[in-house]
């Protein structure tokens, strides 16, 4: 094995990658070769190292410097300073706010990295998601060969029971009840499925995990096939990751070509396969019954449950579906211990949740945290805040289904249980941070928008509902709402919790619940003053120049309707009539004169 | 129509390959999109065809799923990403703007032909919002006011 003097990972997460990874992976790897250290230097490009808000990022081992932002131009810099006389390139080294220790600290001193548990991500980052050796060298397979040599199936399904991993695609079932249920199952063929449709907008966390450690998610898929009796595996992803998709086909044709996958596994006659299949745009899709009916090729519209997938699920066989964030857990906890796996996180939610934090929020990014870590943890000290001094005002957790959560409930732990409690959900774990700015009532039109597009249309309570529900929002955003429009928000969305058939329906009414639950106030000033409190609802505001105006006349050339009119060194005016509030002037007023009403 | 009938002929081979698989429909369905860059109606009844369904089914699944176009897209796909993160940040102003500017709805393609723009749901890339694609080059952290600039690399 050749012996490299320096690793050099650049992310190629797709954050990474949108902000140009490729570009400086191959510059690195030119301006190596022209120096003549390829046999010294290894550039290796790894999955998501969840700190994408000031990617691409690179860091160079064995010191552990943290470069971030860096541009294909700082490419040589680093090598000729860096790994040539070992000179740290001072001004790309990332360093938390306020601190002034320019040459950096290690990885986990980091604020946003310091309160993270890694068990999801503990790949991501660190190896080449496209070399099996390297998961192998950290411990890779080694769960299944466990499993395979050691374990019995009923030993795998007790081990994964006791260690309480709960599913975290959203719903939080108990992943070892599932085994159990379709392990019971007497049947000629039985499936497992991996549920990599990661539809809520703002989430990310099952990519990252596709991209960083493919095979993770291939050695837990296998060593539940073990366990429930199961020879063929599907994953289904979504068509829009393709990073992830051209990941875990390599992955999964690696584990092939190593006899991990395939007939025969490790000398023990157990044979187990896998497939990817690739979602087409539905997020409906993400529910488990039409994730199956998708897989089968046909539109995926859900169907009733009992009789669960455990019963009959895929192609009419038993089948164990989980989503990838719940297997990429399971090889540790086989490994470590139903124990180990339980000293993190709380009593009834043990271990950990990736989370994609995003929105208002300084470090956009991927962290994992032990359950019942509180939010304000998470936006606070590892998410860094709000930007540009805004006042923090609602987090959204769990995507459509979910809530927002507003100031006061900060402090709640984070786990299942007690965001249902809040009227929000975990889900999948997307974040979504809100300011002052955002109108809440904008935001619950926002996903009701979402829900009315995506409803598959098979039931009535969803497709007519919530089409209902969005135009009452309709009319209030516009500033045409009627006395009467919350109690009808209300009565629509109770009926529709109670009567629609998959989790899509059922679940579509939270973000209006939840925001008329706390923010009660912005709909009734919407509804009764016509007033947006964050002067967002266009219909709802105009313009006006105030007394700070020195008359410089730029807001007048800059207006595309000629609504502004005023002398030189006189104040202007707004004829709002004509305004389009398309905003320009206040974008060019540099005595911040003009302001939203 | 000698492209054309090499198409075709492509096809025919992606669906003997698939023919014996299980849940065979949408794989075929998206390998022949990827060949003639949608699904129109005469693909559509090659599938049926070739698989042995009723062209409703096919016409179904062409229909549900927001991936499979029925009519070509233009030469440059805009794709501004609504996911919640980005929505927070502005993109439906962006969205707006784009639209404004080329003087096409979101969902539609423009008269040339040049441009389609489509509203997507999140790509995952949330550290840049507001994003937009352009076929494949990402746009990140962008405002309306960045728009004209960007469509004119694209108009020449």
């Amino acid at each position: 094995m050749e012996v490299f003097r320096s690793h050099v990972l650049v992310c190629g997460g797709t954050g990474c990658t949108s902000s140009g990874s490729d570009k400086i992976i191959a510059a690195m790897e030119e301006q190596i070769k022209q120096s003549g250290l390829e046999r010294e230097i290894k550039v290796i490009r790894t999955g998501c190292f969840g700190l994408c808000e000031v990617g691409p990022v690179v860091i160079v081992y064995p010191e552990g410097t943290f470069y971030a932002r860096v541009k294909d131009a700082d490419v040589e810099e680093i090598v000729q300073e860096h790994l040539l006389k070992g000179r740290i390139v001072r001004r790309l080294v990332y360093t938390d706010k306020g601190d002034h220790h320019d040459a950096g600290k290690p990885l986990g001193e980091i604020d946003f990295y310091r309160h993270q548990t890694r068990i999801a991500l503990r790949n991501c980052g660190v190896i080449d998601p496209e070399n099996i050796d390297e998961y192998i060298a950290f411990d890779g397979y080694k769960a299944l060969a466990k499993a395979l040599t050691e374990m019995t199936p009923e030993g795998v399904i007790d081990v994964i029971t006791k260690s309480g991993l709960r599913g975290r695609g959203g719903g939080g079932f108990p992943a070892g009840t599932k085994w159990k249920f379709a392990a019971a199952q007497k049947a000629d063929k039985k499936y497992v499925i991996c549920n990599a449709d990661e539809g809520d907008p703002g989430a990310f966390m099952d990519r990252s995990v596709l991209e960083g450690d493919p095979h993770a998610v291939i050695e837990a898929m296998a060593i539940c096939g073990y366990s429930m009796g199961s020879d063929e595996g599907y994953v289904y992803v979504r068509a829009e990751y393709p990073i992830a998709v051209k990941r875990l086909n390599i992955a999964i044709a690696e584990a092939r070509e190593y006899g991990l996958l395939g007939k025969d596994i490790l000398g023990t006659g157990f044979n187990f396969d896998i497939h990817v299949r690739l979602g087409a745009g539905a997020f409906v899709c993400g529910e488990e019954t039409a994730l199956m009916v998708s897989i089968e090729g046909m539109r995926g519209e859900p169907r009733p449950k009992p009789p669960f997938p455990a019963v009959k699920g895929l192609f009419g066989k038993p089948s164990n579906i989980n989503n990838v964030e719940t297997y990429a857990n399971v090889p540790q906890i086989l490994l470590k211990g139903a124990e180990w796996f339980r000293t993190m996180g709380t009593e009834r939610s043990p271990g950990t949740k990736v989370f994609a934090l995003g929105g208002k929020i300084n470090n956009t990014g991927l962290v994992e945290v032990p359950m019942g870590t509180p939010l304000r943890t998470v936006i606070y000290d590892i998410g860094g805040g709000i930007p540009n001094d805004r006042k923090f005002k609602a987090v959204q957790t769990g995507g459509p289904s979910g809530g927002c959560i507003p100031a006061n409930l900060l402090d709640v732990p984070i786990e299942y249980d007690s965001l249902l409690e809040i009227g929000s959900m975990m889900g999948s774990g997307g974040m979504v941070v809100m300011d002052e700015d955002n109108c809440m009532v904008d935001i619950a039109r926002f996903f009701l928008d979402f829900t009315v597009e995506e409803s598959c249309g098979k039931c009535t309570p969803c497709r007519i509902g919530t089409r209902r529900m969005l135009e009452i929002l309709e009319r209030i955003v516009e500033g045409k709402g009627q006395p009467d429009d919350i109690e009808k928000l209300e009565r629509l969305a109770r009926s529709i919790k109670a009567t629609a058939l998959c989790g899509l329906g059922q679940t579509a009414p939270n973000p209006v619940l939840s925001t008329l639950h706390y923010f009660r106030h912005e709909y009734e000033a919407h509804i009764q003053d016509k007033k947006c409190p964050a002067h967002q609802c266009k219909s709802l505001l105009h313009l006006e120049i105030t007394d700070k105006c020195r008359g410089c006349t730029a807001c007048v050339r800059v207006c595309p309707v000629d609504a502004i009119t005023g002398e030189v060194r006189n104040k202007h005016a707004i004829d709002t009539d004509k305004c389009t509030k398309c905003y320009s002037c206040i974008e060019k007023c540099r005595f911040d004169a003009i302001v939203k009403v | 129509m000698a492209e054309n009938a090499q198409k075709y002929e492509k096809l025919d081979q992606i669906i003997r390959q698939h023919k014996d698989e299980p849940g065979n429909l949408m794989p075929v369905m998206q390998e022949a999109q990827e060949i003639f860059g949608c699904v129109p109606l005469d693909v559509q009844e090659r599938i049926a065809d070739g698989l042995g369904v009723t062209l409703s089914e096919v016409y179904g699944v062409a229909t549900f799923y927001s991936q499979f176009a029925l009519e070509p897209k233009g030469k440059y796909v805009i794709s501004v990403c609504l996911g919640t993160a980005c929505y927070v940040k502005g993109s439906q102003q962006v969205l707006d703007k784009i639209c404004e500017e080329l003087g096409t709805a979101s969902g539609k393609t423009s008269d040339d032909g040049m441009f389609t723009i489509q509203a997507t749901r999140c790509i995952g890339a949330c550290g840049l919002a507001p994003v937009m694609t352009i076929n494949d080059e990402v746009h990140g952290r962008i405002t309306a006011d960045d728009v004209p600039a960007i469509l004119g690399k694209y108009k020449v």
